[in-house]
């Protein structure tokens, strides 16, 4: 099986089988999106919600809403059904409890992620959201599963 | 010259705020082996211009159970200061202060979260003091919050917040090695870019 590693605002499609990972989510979403049917399936990990707060940025794959229609545009590319994408997210930390961020970044990278999936008429099967603990999720192509894996909480499969 | 981005910076400035960092961490690691009675360490710290992939990959594997304490600036700077510390280096901090017991990042006691949490505090103070003295400038600190997880995930608090501003995040990093041994810690102070210029203004070489 393929590894596919996405990094920080960065966005990773696959045709065949393939775990997808993205390392130590904090506050950033993971948003995994697969063609139920196909298989076609991608990762994009997300830094920050709205790309039309910050105009001078051209990094689309740093925003929740450029991020995500970039990975459906990637999978539609690849052949994927609009109507067959579903998708789980993960992250979305409060990672110091309430110092470490007064603009409370993750709860907001996750309200924009639903609102843009919503937009793009993909249904969330799955999520593992918020709280103040770092996540590493792998996704699997496969059979669409996603572990979620903290280093003090335990993995859980959604 | 203004410095409007990180990348603005030339030679000179990033000198200085090296040796800021010099000045700063050195300050730290007195004020920690007076407390240990220990030996502790610096290498020459470093000042790096990272963008965001690489700031998370410069600090280590990215799924290392570290402790991050977080100490925000005010007043003159503006900015974070991080303290990473790896189990071993938390570990000799806990067991010297409050004798000889078991030790996991995995399962701290509060007396060991408390300790860690004022270790944090006095080296931050200690750091910022020395800033604020040789610049002659008003440095506030907040309570340093403390958390114990993956290293990419703490350091993803100051990446996203500087990711606001622009693609690439300055951090000036100093490594402390305790007893001689190959124990580690890192601190870094991550300012904000309107503070490098009143920072380096100060101090003459903006």
């Amino acid at each position: 099986m393929e590894k596919i590693i996405v990094g920080i605002s960065d966005v990773k499609t696959c045709t065949g089988p393939a775990e997808i990972v993205t390392y130590a989510l904090g506050s950033c979403v993971g948003i995994c999106m697969r063609d139920s049917v196909s298989g076609v399936s991608g990762m994009a990990h997300i830094m920050l919600p709205d790309s039309t707060a910050i105009v001078t940025d051209s990094n689309k794959m740093k925003f929740a809403d450029t991020g995500i229609e970039l990975l459906y545009n990637e999978l539609i590319k690849n052949g994927a059904i609009p109507s067959r994408l579903t998708a789980k997210i993960a992250g979305g930390a409060n990672m110091f409890g309430t110092i470490s961020n007064t603009m409370n970044i993750g709860e907001r990278n996750v309200e924009a992620t639903k609102k843009q999936l919503a937009k793009l008429g993909v249904p969330i099967t799955a999520e593992d959201t918020g709280l103040d603990y770092g996540r590493t999720i792998k996704f699997y192509s496969e059979d669409g599963s996603l572990l979620v894996m903290s280093s003090l909480k335990g993995n859980k499969t959604i | 010259m203004a410095i409007e981005k990180y990348e603005d910076l030339n030679s000179v400035q990033l000198d200085v705020l090296k040796e800021i960092g010099n000045i700063g961490s050195g300050n730290a690691a007195t004020a920690l082996a007076q407390l240990l009675s220990r030996i502790v360490d610096m290498k020459v710290p470093e000042v790096c211009l990272l963008d965001f992939q690489e700031a998370m990959d410069a600090m280590g594997k990215p799924e290392t159970l570290v402790v991050g304490i977080l100490i925000r600036l005010s007043g003159d700077v503006e900015g974070i200061i991080m303290f990473l510390l790896e189990e071993p280096f938390a570990k000799t901090i806990c067991t010297t202060l409050m004798g000889d017991h078991p030790f996991s990042l995995l399962e701290l006691d509060a007396s060991d979260m408390s300790v860690l949490n004022e270790i944090g505090n006095i080296m931050g103070g200690s750091y910022v003091n020395a800033i604020a003295n040789i610049a002659n400038m008003f440095i506030d600190i907040s309570v340093p919050a403390m958390t114990v997880d993956m290293l990419g995930a703490i350091m993803n608090v100051p990446v996203v917040e500087f990711s606001q501003v622009g693609d690439k995040v300055l951090m000036i990093t100093e490594q402390f090695i305790m007893d001689e041994v190959e124990i580690h810690s890192k601190m870094l102070l991550i300012p904000t870019v309107d503070s490098l210029e009143t920072l380096l203004g100060k101090l003459g070489v903006c």
